[in-house]
């Protein structure tokens, strides 16, 4: 039983951090700000997610783990918020997307 | 009423965080738990909006649905992020919320930006502008199925 | 277990990509996004480590830091949109 259990927890753990390392190379590697955003909304959500719930494997039906499911409940109420005013502000301050179906829109990064 | 079962949520998160169980410690959370309630009863902020409790156990579904889209569309961008010339297409466009209550729209425009792929840019009245990554995601919002289950949460068919 | 120190490690590498945009960054947005981004990371950080240590206690701060993460993001959004913290969010933004 408790094999499985590590077993479990090596999986989820090593799953999050192959996408906490494709977060921060989709950081780097993207060409504008609101993909970006996309790339830090997969480090708030999925990564989070797998590696509190391999973590709250381990600890068993305690209180550890009633944290550890309050600890992904904030972060998944609290992260698009900060998503969407991340977006919204550069939006507002005229920072334009750079899209490629839409040839009549400004392809130019303005510094806001 | 509300401020009663405001308490009484107060109460229970206190005593899950603690941990501690004497006497004393105990009667403090009591007192700061019905600190807190009497404050916000007296700031009138316990409204339909700050405490949704109405919402009961369908929330409950639509966020195990919203966990699994959320799978799948993390595995969409991973591979975004891996192979950007093949999968990279960005698009922004606008979607009609067809929640009436703010509460409904927030919901809504927050589980589309919860999903990696789509991210709300502007939400004015009903209409919520997306910046989406891929086709597919894109194809997701504009089918509609997350509105219609937001909508049925809210129960405004 | 050995595990955690690998995703700790993990971890690490992915902050220190995210303050390599935090320095690239052409615009000041993106440096808030990885802000952003390196306080999540940290608060997952801060887990494993509870977890390295034997010593889960280190949640509470992982909660803590959950919570302050966000709201240092939206003041510093605030003060960016309006250039003041004073004044409610629902005033119009003309000042793009």
């Amino acid at each position: 039983m408790d094999l499985i259990l590590d077993i479990a927890t090596w999986v989820l753990l090593l799953a999050g951090s192959a996408l906490l390392l494709i977060t921060g190379l989709g950081l780097l590697r993207l060409p504008d700000l609101y993909t970006r955003i996309h790339a830090g909304g997969m480090a708030d959500t999925l990564a989070t997610f797998l590696i509190f719930v391999g973590l709250s494997l381990q600890s068993g039906f305690s209180l550890v783990s009633v944290k550890l499911l309050l600890v992904i409940v904030f972060i998944f109420f609290t992260s698009p918020t900060a998503s969407y005013a991340l977006a919204q502000a550069s939006f507002v301050a005229g920072l334009k997307p750079k899209l490629d179906g839409f040839g009549d829109r400004d392809q130019t990064k303005e510094d806001a | 009423m509300k401020t009663i079962s405001l308490f009484l949520v107060l109460m229970a998160v206190w005593l899950l965080l603690s941990g501690h169980y004497t006497p004393l410690i105990t009667g403090f959370g009591v007192v700061s738990c019905l600190l807190s309630a009497l404050i916000a009863y007296r700031m009138d902020v316990i409204d339909h909006e700050g405490h949704p409790i109405y919402l009961g156990p369908r929330i409950i579904f639509y966020w195990g649905w919203l966990v699994g889209e959320i799978f799948k569309a993390n595995i969409d961008v991973a591979k975004c992020v891996l192979f950007p010339k093949k999968f990279l297409r960005p698009s922004m466009f606008t979607v009609v919320a067809s929640q009436k209550s703010d509460l409904g729209r927030v919901i809504y425009a927050n589980s589309i930006t919860l999903t990696p792929g789509t991210v709300t840019v502007d939400l004015d009245d009903d209409k919520v502008m997306v910046h989406a990554m891929t086709t597919g995601s894109a194809d997701g919002v504009k089918g509609g199925d997350m509105d219609r289950r937001v909508t049925k949460v809210m129960r405004e068919t | 277990m050995m595990i955690y120190a690998i995703t700790a490690i993990a971890i690490l590498i992915s902050i220190a990509l995210a303050l390599t945009r935090a320095i690239l960054g052409p615009t000041s947005y993106d440096r808030i996004l990885s802000a952003n981004a390196i306080g999540t990371k940290t608060v997952l950080l801060i887990g494993v480590m509870g977890f390295l240590a034997g010593r889960p206690d280190f949640l509470d701060l992982a909660l803590v830091y959950a919570l302050v993460n966000f709201i240092g993001t939206l003041a510093v959004l605030k003060y960016f949109k309006f250039g003041t913290l004073r004044g409610t969010l629902s005033k119009p933004a003309d000042n793009s």
